[in-house]
């Protein structure tokens, strides 16, 4: 069950005062391959799966993942139902303004366009898919060529390229990687576009300390370089610290 | 900008017409009220739409239930039971993807994976499947005095059925086809939810609050927005349908109307 | 048993039979029971905020009346999408915020932090050092919670229109035993109702159980949840049982239990009618 209720909020204000390990619950998509994904035993996996441990081993904190859908995942932080946001989620102005950021675990990760292979697509002026809510989907909105299609997962995207509902789909490149090396049918088109900046922590606006003790456990993994052999594993095409 | 400029450039928007993109920061109230609104456009063109057309198909499935050939009655059943059967939900993940599989081969399903044909479509069969099963409900429930009264004045086979049988058919689904509407109006949000995609940002009033909740994420303001423009709606509804059904009843003595507008027919 | 060990050297019905066993497919059968558990819950629930609401509208005390009218009409009016959209969190917030009244009087920051909301740790509801699963009966819980509320206001709707459609001549008669309003209440107009509101009682409970797959709004990972996690294509990288698309075949099984399940409760609802009507000649009778 994904939502719902957590806690410990307060306990990370009253700062390192607490000698038992507390307990922090981090709040994930579930559906983002490579980033974060439910393996075939249906437990979170990925990319952000394994930072996230290894971040709060480092922080000295006990963590639980939970799922959630991903529009309402914003709202279900700052209402407490669970502490922490790794959902590939990239630093936005618009984000920031409602929630805090980490510091980014991934250098900023270039969106790209798919389609079909051997198909001669004008993103320009192309109908192109990409999931309700996100960077992406606003970024094809103002283009004013471009007709864009929104759908609600980003699996949905992919699917209406294959079936030629949308000439296009754009997403994250790192989740597009691995689906257009196992299709020959997909190939990248255009040039990748850089929207966003790197992706971090979602924490709630009131949460100094837990913003902090997740800080210093990135840059103790970029100093040691094991963010980075995490980077070479999930994300091999994206850029290293 | 002031709120009158905010409609002239957002009040048409679902449809198409007005600036081309949404609102991307200082989101007033104005602007969330006007979208939101421009999206009903969309949930009373479905509504109204498969409501009325889903009249037509609706008596003839009662009509075809009663029927005594096994012909006619399978069929009707059949429809009736898969429609009513399942949620809506399945239904629009069902006809997306059959109409996708349809189009690449007949040009002629070319609009149906658009939501305006394709889920109008959906909601048509669901509505005409739900008012069907009321509207046999209340042919079975005609009293049998009533028949026997017309045929005793010489009245048979389609003068008897539109003199008699369907009149009084309405008079006694007609509550429970009033509660039925509103669950279509309502029902017409699952459009762009979860069945069919939104193309250049043009959709329902779900998808305008949904987009709001999405930017200011502030779920607090746009869903009772859109709470608000509902029970308009279904105030209206409810005002226009029962106005019918006093019309329908008009002949009847006053006490009699009264008990008739009780009776237990909250079939949906 | 089966070896599942190396599933990409596995073929056919083999495969198939492992395919389906992983700890994925297993969370989604155990779905089922989540959702016929939260109709088993639910249903109840919401029969008795139906009778709530319907007795509170028929009060003679006018704000009670007011109060039950208003949650009717104001719950039906709104479509069940958007009241859980936003309901659920609203529900959640307002019972910390009580919790945390009375848990925390010298709590001396504001509760509303810019868009935080933040109450004492021994308000939040469970509180975060319970485990997961006191977590996630507590997201249940809310959820039938919200269903029935939606649901109450349609069953009260049922309810007080069978209540005035009990005939005047039976509590008149009741009246004229002597009995007083309560007694004529409990004794005459309450067993009497149920033959008038089951048609609109069974009905409700068709629509509810189409109403499960928006479970997954509610933040409840129900079949609809598992079946497009299962169903959507996988690449050979995150799983070991690569597939294209399927998610028709897992939408198919769907389909098929929510026909089976409203087949059979139609045979329950019809037997229940013939009793509850025996000997009674009320039109309701004729109703199917």
């Amino acid at each position: 069950m994904k939502k719902l209720l957590l806690a410990t909020a307060l306990l990370a204000l009253t700062g390192g005062t607490a000698i038992a390990q507390q307990t922090v619950r981090l709040g994930t998509e579930g559906g983002y391959p490579p980033y974060n994904f439910l393996n075939d035993a249906g437990e979170v996996d990925g990319f952000e799966r394994e930072l996230g441990d290894e971040l709060c081993a480092r922080a000295n904190l006990t963590c639980e993942w939970v799922t959630n859908e991903w529009d309402s995942i914003i709202p279900n932080l700052v209402s407490g139902n669970y502490d922490a946001i790794m959902a590939g989620m990239s630093i936005t102005p618009a984000r920031d303004e409602v929630i805090d950021f980490s510091d980014p675990y991934t250098q900023p990760d270039p969106s790209a366009y798919a389609a079909p292979t051997g198909a001669d697509v004008d993103i320009e002026n192309a109908v192109i898919a990409a999931q309700t809510g996100t960077i992406q989907a606003s970024e094809v909105a103002s283009m004013p060529g471009a007709t864009l299609v929104e759908f609600a997962t980003p699996e949905e995207t992919v699917a209406a390229v294959r079936n030629g509902e949308a000439d296009a789909v754009i997403a994250d490149k790192a989740f597009l990687v691995p689906i257009v090396e196992d299709d020959g049918d997909l190939a990248f088109v255009g040039d990748d576009v850089l929207l966003g900046g790197g992706i971090g922590v979602g924490l709630r606006e009131s949460d100094d300390a837990l913003q902090e003790q997740f800080n210093a456990a990135i840059q103790s993994m970029k100093d040691d370089g094991t963010l980075n052999e995490l980077i070479a594993k999930w994300l091999p095409d994206s850029a290293q610290f | 900008m002031s709120c009158l400029q905010t409609i002239a450039d957002y009040g048409l928007r679902s449809i198409g017409i007005g600036e081309r993109l949404l609102p991307r920061s200082d989101f007033t109230l104005c602007q969330q009220v006007t979208l939101i609104g421009s999206g009903m456009i969309w949930n009373v063109y479905f509504g109204v739409v498969a409501l009325c057309a889903g009249f037509f198909l609706a008596t003839l499935l009662a009509l075809g239930r009663t029927a005594r050939p096994a012909i006619l009655r399978k069929p009707a059943e059949w429809f009736v039971f898969l429609f009513r059967g399942s949620p809506l939900f399945i239904q629009f993940f069902f006809a997306y993807f059959a109409f996708l599989a349809l189009k690449g081969r007949y040009a002629f399903f070319d609009p149906f994976t658009s939501a305006w044909a394709g889920a109008l479509l959906v909601l048509f069969c669901n509505t005409a499947a739900y008012s069907g099963e009321i509207f046999y409900g209340a042919l079975r429930s005609i009293p049998r005095g009533d028949l026997e009264a017309a045929e005793a004045y010489g009245l048979t086979g389609w003068k008897k059925f539109r003199r008699i049988t369907f009149p009084t058919m309405l008079r006694l689904a007609w509550p429970a086809y009033i509660n039925e509407a509103i669950f279509l109006f309502h029902a017409t949000t699952l459009v762009f939810l979860s069945g069919f995609p939104a193309w250049q940002q043009r959709g329902d009033a779900l998808y305008y609050a949904k987009y709001f909740a999405d930017k200011t994420f502030n779920p607090f303001v746009p869903y009772p927005i859109l709470a608000g423009f509902f029970i308009l709606l279904t105030l209206c509804v409810i005002g226009i349908m029962g106005a019918m059904n006093r019309r329908l009843n008009r002949h009847l003595p006053q006490e009699r109307r009264q008990a008739l507008r009780l009776r237990p027919n909250f079939l949906r | 048993m089966f070896a599942c060990t190396d599933p990409a050297s596995l073929t056919g019905l083999h495969w198939l039979a492992c395919y389906l066993t992983t700890g994925k497919h297993v969370a989604f059968y155990a779905s089922f029971g989540t959702v016929l558990a939260l109709l088993a819950i639910t249903a109840p629930l919401a029969l008795a905020f139906g009778f709530g609401g319907a007795i509170a509208a028929r009060s003679r005390i006018a704000p009670l009346a007011w109060f039950g009218r208003f949650y009717i009409a104001i719950v039906r009016g709104v479509p069940d999408i958007a009241f859980f959209l936003f309901f659920v969190i609203a529900l959640d917030q307002g019972i910390e915020w009580l919790r945390h009244k009375v848990k925390c009087p010298d709590w001396d920051m504001p509760v509303r932090q810019g868009s935080d909301f933040v109450v004492c740790a021994q308000a939040k509801l469970p509180l975060g050092t319970d485990p997961q699963w006191m977590h996630e009966i507590y997201g249940f819980a809310l959820a039938v919670l919200t269903f029935a509320i939606v649901f109450g206001a349609f069953s009260a709707n049922v309810l007080y229109g069978a209540m005035r459609a009990v005939p005047r001549a039976q509590m008149e008669t009741a009246e004229a035993y002597g009995m007083t309003r309560r007694q004529a209440f409990r004794r005459i107009l309450v067993p009497q109702m149920w033959v008038y509101a089951l048609p609109g009682l069974s009905n409700l409970w068709m629509v509810l159980i189409k109403a499960t797959p928006l479970l997954f709004l509610l933040g409840v990972e129900d079949i609809v949840y598992w079946a497009r996690e299962l169903g959507g294509s996988k690449t050979p990288n995150f799983t070991d049982y690569p597939h294209p698309d399927w998610r028709v075949w897992y939408f198919l099984a769907l389909l098929v239990f929510y026909l089976i399940f409203t087949k059979v409760s139609e045979a329950v609802l019809d037997r229940l009618m013939r009793r509850l009507t025996h000997g009674q000649a009320v039109s309701g009778a004729t109703m199917p």
